[in-house]
């Protein structure tokens, strides 16, 4: 069965008066139908780049090099016509920030409906019952009532769930969401990751979920892609890649979040420095001024990414179980 | 030790006409880090800035230093600023992007001690830049210059250059990326080792919470529901808000929430209702709950919870995974 | 303000059509400095052999001459001197007085504000003209007089440009910790209000220069500014426009110069909005 998104040594750059700043470095991963690929990353990891290249969304001087295909078909050298077909139709995106996404001039119900009209050459009248019904299945109550309030009458919660509700209007085989769960509270981001994993089993279709926290993308996915710094350093299925992370990145960034029922430590772990910035040459191993294992090698020459039974990690020393 | 070093008294502050924060009662002792933890909507950054006066209060009393600090004078307030200190949520926004670090550093010692020399006040700018982990060279430079995490470091040195007696810190880690929390929170435990003094630590992350503080006080729509010893607090919490906030942050899902009506939080537009704000989303709530404010009352000793059944004993109140 | 100036200025530079005012601008400025090193006239001689005499590179008229034989070239460079003097000294106080005003009314809010912005509105409502007229006739002529009504102009709208500034900058976080380190509002506005409002006022300056050297000109242009033998662009327009069939260089070269000058500053102040802009951003 082929991949419903298969990305192939994708990358992303920007011209910056003389400068050319790298987001994205030849990135390659597959999504299969129906499997829920979790994306974690920090700031300056190239994350959402990632995202926008797929779709098309990227900024007017920004130069990509590589391959986005969805069930088959090359996205990149599509033109905005096409793309804007697939868009919204097969492919959706959910944003971070659901206030910004929305348009906060329009009642949600026009905007859910229009996607219909547009997408699905819908009447009007049929839309608005769609879009009802997709409010009911994302659990929002009273349904009706809401399509005629405006975004900002709703609260965060509620508007992410308009936003996985447009998302799913379509029914796509591929719904991508970008830090769905940052801007809100955690007792409604647990509520939203369940509502994730119904909709997906569901309806079926694939998932990717961009986050830069590991709890979130842990609770949803089947498979973890780690990036640093514009790369992939690790790939694989989540219980593996928390039980046995073989990035000494991954690992680090598992010691890194506080629990709330083990012991108290005395300090917190940690990993020195920060993460490179999007503006930074990088010749060898990105992470090698802030790993515990690094060597001279690590140094001089860049680790490629590596694929073995359990999955696949960049790393010239990997960590075993 | 008896003598708090900071004395919360029916403090209530207004936005509009409705209450951001109301009822709230708290002590805080020398040395110790009381956390105060709630979502979007509970009034705990509103709090941080009436203790500072940073906004007036309607009306309660904040004693600290021997002045209530919501009624006096700016005047008689001034001095007392140099003890009493903030670090805010956002690192860059706090930090004015047309002076230099130095120049930013310098301030809070050029107002409180006028009399230091030029060579004395470099020196100084220079021994707190390093006690945070920067530099001293960095304080020729813009805040633009540097990353989320340095900037934090920054604003953690303005507010520790006069030795404050206590810090209040509103959210400081939220908007950093996981591997660099732990530096700064670090830093603030060594801070608080070396100076003794009480910190005020705000945040959602009830993990992060743990890892710092002495007492913990949860706060739900403006009011605290919850006030008592680390330990007890999440061994076993006595209001259903916390045991919710618990389970959600344990990626449990909590069933009561899940498909709950209103399952928002009211968000400050439920102004005078009589009742306990969390029943409509709480498993457990009586008749009572929707007529009467639980009150703040000592079910254990040092353990505050704001519940009508809170004196019932142990309720199962198990939230299935 | 390093943080202010280093990308402004390379987007400055990017811009051709803003380098180009700025170039031209600066040739006009140069000339008009040391124009009178490169004519032997001056501006009061008279030469009564040449009187409205055509623009000639044979004698050393080569703007030619007015009604009164004096050289055109020296007068519209004199006038040009003058003009942009008055322009930058008027801006220069209008400046001054509009961002004190606006900032503190901006940074005190409630109701100081009120009452100051309302003081703002009660002159904007003065009409400007009838007001100079008025000073004119109880004080006589008086070049100061001139500055002062000039400055009058300027600075009402600066006012309510730096205020609505400040008042978007008083909710700041920084703001918020200076309070919180214990500064007063004098210092707050001083050194974090202030200052981070100049890239717009910048901006606004250099607009509000030629509307002042319009200004100047009309006012002198109706008699009520530069006296005799002083020249400024605006009596030489005025002097022109009575000879406007007979001679028309005495109006089109100083009219030129003007017209030039104004353009240059107005592009030259556009392309640096247009700088400092995506810096905001």
């Amino acid at each position: 069965m082929s991949a419903t998104l298969s990305v192939e040594k994708l990358s992303v750059s920007y011209a910056n008066g003389t400068e050319r700043i790298e987001a994205v470095r030849s990135l390659s991963f597959d999504v299969a139908p129906g499997e829920c690929l979790g994306i974690v990353g920090e700031s300056g990891s190239g994350k959402t780049q990632l995202l926008m290249a797929a779709m098309g969304l990227l900024a007017g001087n920004a130069v990509i090099d590589g391959s986005v295909r969805f069930e088959g078909e090359e996205l990149i050298t599509r033109d905005s016509a096409e793309l804007n077909r697939i868009r919204g139709a097969k492919v959706s995106m959910v944003f971070q920030d659901p206030m910004t996404s929305l348009t906060p001039h329009l009642k949600i119900g026009i905007q859910l409906a229009e996607v219909l009209v547009c997408h699905a050459a819908m009447s009007w009248r049929d839309a608005w019952a769609a879009a009802e019904r997709t409010l009911g299945r994302v659990h929002i109550s009273e349904p009706r009532r809401r399509l005629n309030q405006y975004p900002h009458e709703l609260s965060g919660g509620m508007r992410q769930r308009v936003m996985i509700g447009m998302g799913l209007l379509c029914g796509p085989s591929l719904l991508i969401a970008d830090e769905p769960t940052s801007a809100l509270d955690v007792t409604v981001q647990a509520q939203i990751i369940e509502l994730l994993r119904g909709l997906r089993s569901e309806m079926g279709m694939a998932l990717i979920l961009v986050s830069h926290d590991l709890g979130v993308v842990a609770g949803l996915a089947d498979r973890i892609l780690v990036m640093y710094a514009g790369r992939a350093v690790e790939c694989a299925a989540t219980q593996v890649l928390l039980q046995q992370p073989r990035h000494p990145y991954t690992a680090g960034l598992l010691k890194c979040i506080p629990s709330l029922d083990g012991p108290r430590v005395e300090r917190l772990a940690t990993l020195p420095g920060q993460p490179p910035q999007p503006g930074e040459r990088l010749e060898a191993c990105a992470f090698a001024p802030r790993c515990p294992r690094a060597a001279e090698r690590c140094r001089i020459e860049r680790p490629q990414l590596l694929g073995s039974s359990t999955g696949s990690v960049a790393c010239h020393f990997p960590l075993t179980s | 030790m008896n003598h708090p070093l900071l004395k919360v008294t029916d403090l209530r502050v207004n936005f509009g006409a409705q209450a951001a924060v109301r009822d709230m009662n708290f002590e805080l002792f020398a040395g110790e880090t009381l956390g105060i933890v709630g979502e979007s909507g509970s009034g705990k950054s509103t709090l941080a800035r009436a203790i500072l006066r940073l906004l007036r209060s309607a009306q309660g009393s904040v004693e600290f230093g021997g002045l209530d600090l919501v009624s006096c004078t700016a005047s008689q307030l001034r001095p007392h600023r140099r003890d009493l200190q903030i670090v805010f949520q956002d690192p860059q926004a706090s930090l004015n992007p047309r002076m230099t670090v130095g120049e930013a550093l310098a301030e809070p010692l050029k107002i409180f001690e006028p009399g230091l020399k030029p060579l004395e006040q470099q020196q100084r700018i220079g021994a707190i830049l390093e006690r945070v982990g920067l530099a001293a060279a960095m304080a020729a430079r813009y805040p633009h210059e540097f990353s989320g995490g340095q900037c934090q470091r920054i604003g953690i040195a303005r507010a520790m250059i006069l030795k404050p007696k206590l810090l209040v810190c509103d959210e400081p880690v939220s908007s950093l990326d996981v591997s660099i929390q732990g530096q700064i929170i670090n830093l603030l435990l060594d801070l608080q080792r070396d100076t003794a003094m009480a910190m005020l630590f705000i945040s959602h992350n009830l993990a992060v919470v743990r890892q710092l503080s002495h007492r913990v006080l949860v706060m739900y729509a403006g009011r605290p529901v919850e006030l008592g010893a680390r330990d007890s607090l999440f061994a076993a919490p006595l209001h259903p808000y916390t045991q919710a906030l618990l389970s959600a942050a344990r990626s449990a899902l909590p069933s009561a929430l899940r498909t709950a009506a209103s399952s928002e939080i009211p968000a400050a537009a439920d102004p005078e209702s009589a009742g306990c704000a969390f029943r409509g989303r709480c498993p457990i709530a009586l008749p009572i709950c929707a007529s009467r404010v639980p009150p703040l009352s000592e079910v254990s000793p040092g353990h505050w919870a704001a519940c009508h059944r809170s004196h019932e004993g142990n309720i199962p109140l198990s939230f299935p995974a | 303000m390093a943080a202010l100036g280093e990308d402004a200025v390379r987007r400055l530079r990017a811009s051709p059509v803003a380098l180009g005012a700025l170039i031209v601008m600066s040739a006009m400025i140069g000339l008009a400095l040391i124009g009178p090193w490169l004519n032997p006239n001056s501006i009061q001689s008279l030469d009564w052999l040449h009187v409205a005499a055509h623009p000639s590179t044979q004698n050393a008229h080569w703007f030619g001459t007015d009604r009164l034989g004096r050289d055109l070239f020296v007068r519209t460079l004199a006038g040009t001197r003058v003009s942009l003097a008055i322009g930058l000294v008027a801006s220069a106080i209008s400046l001054l007085v509009g961002v004190i005003y606006g900032a503190v009314a901006g940074y005190a809010g409630g109701h100081t504000d009120h009452v100051m912005m309302r003081i703002i509105e009660i002159l904007s409502g003065l009409p400007l003209i009838f007001f100079v007229i008025f000073l004119t006739v109880i004080f006589g002529r008086n070049e100061y007089l001139l500055f002062l009504s000039i400055g009058a102009v300027g600075w009402l709208s600066m006012a309510r440009i730096v205020r609505g500034q400040a008042l978007s900058i008083r909710h700041k976080e920084y703001i918020e910790a200076a309070v919180a380190s214990g500064a007063r509002a004098g210092r707050i506005v001083a050194k974090h209000v202030i200052p981070n409002l100049l890239g717009p006022v910048i901006v606004y300056a250099t607009l509000t220069v030629p509307q002042i050297i319009l200004f100047e000109s009309f006012l002198s242009f109706l008699g009520l500014g530069i006296q005799e033998p002083s020249a400024s662009l605006g009596t030489l327009i005025a002097e022109g426009a009575s000879e406007m069939e007979s001679a028309p260089w005495i109006l089109l070269v100083p009219g030129g110069f003007l017209a030039l000058l104004l353009l240059c500053l107005n592009i030259f102040g556009d392309g640096l909005r247009d700088a400092f802009q995506v810096e905001e951003g």
